[in-house]
């Protein structure tokens, strides 16, 4: 996110401490300097790791503190899922399966953990997806579930919690 | 308050001893099992009728039957505790029609006709002016059709999710321990009695399904039935499934939801964080109720066994006694 703040000090850090108050990695602090700006404001850019849940408690505690957020990059948003899915996994073409995940431009496999306990078994996998927001992360597990049922795999969601 | 119990099974041996030795005001006037039933309306020496029981197998005259006890038996309460048929809710359903039909109260254990045909019943008893209760239907001990109908009242609900199915539990916590095939951890759990000879009916999540479905009406009296629920069991999951859910320092249990807001109504297995409340061991049950006012409610305890449930019976049982019978 890129944000404004006032050429005094301590404000920068007044600044970044309600990310760490929600949980957010801070992973760049990067100044601009551009002379066009209103004199004794400085401009802020900040890359950091959030779950995509606490952003906006994040955006209001950010505006109440006197900080304007001139622009958020939601493409930095990451979201990480993981599933089972236990069958004929190679037999039914995991590639694809994979495929159809990575294919979709928002969201991919990032990770893979597979068993495969004999040839004629069952095998089991574990697969972290990766997505930028949530509408993006359910359409891929909805993906994964037509697959799934195409390919006669049995698909082992972790629980969503209504709160 | 005077009961009939019909059904002597676990459920119903449980709930006549319990009575029998709790001494809480009431008396049963008759008992009837599947071949022979006993009437007093002075009140049964229930010992006598357990002995019998154990020794013959009839707990009493096989001229007398539990529908002859339920239409024509000097009872306030029938205390329906028969097996849980789900194609057809029988002989359940003819017994608990005819009791409220009478004006008597019912509380009953048979998930069958209570999943096959809440709203029919319940407007039945409404019509009459009589208690219908089956708190014993759903997670056994837990309290859960009180908390939702009585603790929360007033609340809105959101959603419902748990555990339900002690077998299912007690399976997916051996393989998760012990590194247990499903086929071992389905013979453990054989060998303990707490999985049938025929398992399906847990495995499937059909069991499950049920309670589902009774509790989506209790709340919502939304008309579903056991051919809405989408239904995945466990008896696919694999040894390596449960370790590569312990690597994320999670695990697998067998979850049943209702989200009407998101008209889902499943049962599936699930990934749980290991910490996560509903990741109960071995045979316990564990629901939470999510609502407006007071946030997620999560009621854990045992899932079933005799005196268990007939902890739910009897809970329903004094609750009659207290609110709906006049001169108790």
């Amino acid at each position: 996110m890129k944000i404004e703040v006032k050429d005094a000090p301590g404000q920068l850090v007044a600044a970044l401490r309600p990310i760490s108050d929600a949980g957010g990695n801070i992973m760049a602090v990067i100044h601009e300097w551009d002379p066009t700006l209103r004199p004794k404001t400085r401009i802020v850019q900040v890359v950091l790791d959030l779950p995509e849940e606490r952003l906006d408690g994040l955006i209001t505690t950010l505006k109440a503190a006197g900080v304007t957020i001139l622009r958020l990059g939601e493409e930095r948003l990451l979201l990480k899922r993981s599933v089972i899915m236990i069958g004929h996994l190679m037999h039914t073409d995991l590639s694809d399966t994979v495929g159809q995940i990575d294919r979709t431009g928002y969201a991919e496999v990032v990770e893979m953990h597979m068993t495969m306990p004999g040839i004629a078994q069952r095998s089991s996998a574990l697969l972290t997806i990766s997505a930028t927001n949530r509408t993006h992360m359910d359409e891929a597990v909805k993906i994964l579930r037509t697959v799934a049922k195409k390919k006669d795999l049995l698909l082992v969601e972790p629980l969503e919690e209504v709160a | 308050m005077r009961v009939a119990i019909l059904g002597l099974g676990s459920v119903g041996r449980g709930v006549a001893s319990m009575l029998a030795r709790k001494g809480l005001g009431i008396t049963v006037t008759g008992i009837a099992d599947s071949k022979s039933g006993v009437c007093d309306p002075a009140g049964i020496d229930i010992a006598a009728v357990l002995e019998k029981k154990a020794k013959t197998g009839l707990c009493g005259d096989p001229a007398v039957t539990a529908r002859a006890i339920a239409e024509g038996g000097e009872y306030d309460v029938l205390v329906e505790v028969t097996p849980t048929d789900v194609e057809t809710g029988e002989p359940a359903l003819t017994h608990i029609r005819a009791a409220l039909a009478m004006g008597k109260h019912v509380v009953t254990s048979n998930k069958g006709p209570m999943a096959l045909y809440f709203r029919d019943l319940t407007a039945l008893a409404e019509e009459h002016g009589v208690q219908l209760r089956y708190e014993a239907t759903v997670c056994g001990a837990i309290p859960i059709i009180q908390t939702i109908q009585h603790g929360l009242a007033g609340n809105t609900v959101h959603a419902v999710y748990g555990v339900m199915n002690g077998t299912c539990n007690y399976i997916l916590t051996r393989m998760a321990d012990e590194g247990l095939t499903y086929d071992q951890a389905l013979a453990e759990a054989r060998e303990l009695g707490y999985a049938e000879a025929d398992p399906t009916f847990d495995v499937k999540g059909i069991d499950t399904a049920l309670k589902l479905v009774i509790l989506a009406n209790t709340i919502w009296n939304n008309g579903v039935t056991l051919k809405d629920v989408e239904c995945t069991g466990i008896d696919l999951l694999t040894a390596e499934a449960l370790t590569l859910a312990g690597s994320q320092n999670s695990t697998i249990r067998l979850i049943g939801e209702v989200v009407p807001e998101m008209g889902l109504l499943r049962v599936s297995p699930r990934i749980l964080p290991k910490k996560h409340p509903l990741v109960v061991r071995d045979t316990l049950n564990a629901v939470t109720v999510v609502t407006d006012m007071a946030g997620a409610i999560t009621e854990v305890g045992k899932g079933a066994g005799s005196v268990e449930t007939a902890s739910a019976v009897i809970g329903d049982l004094l609750f009659i006694k207290n609110c709906h019978v006049k001169g108790h």
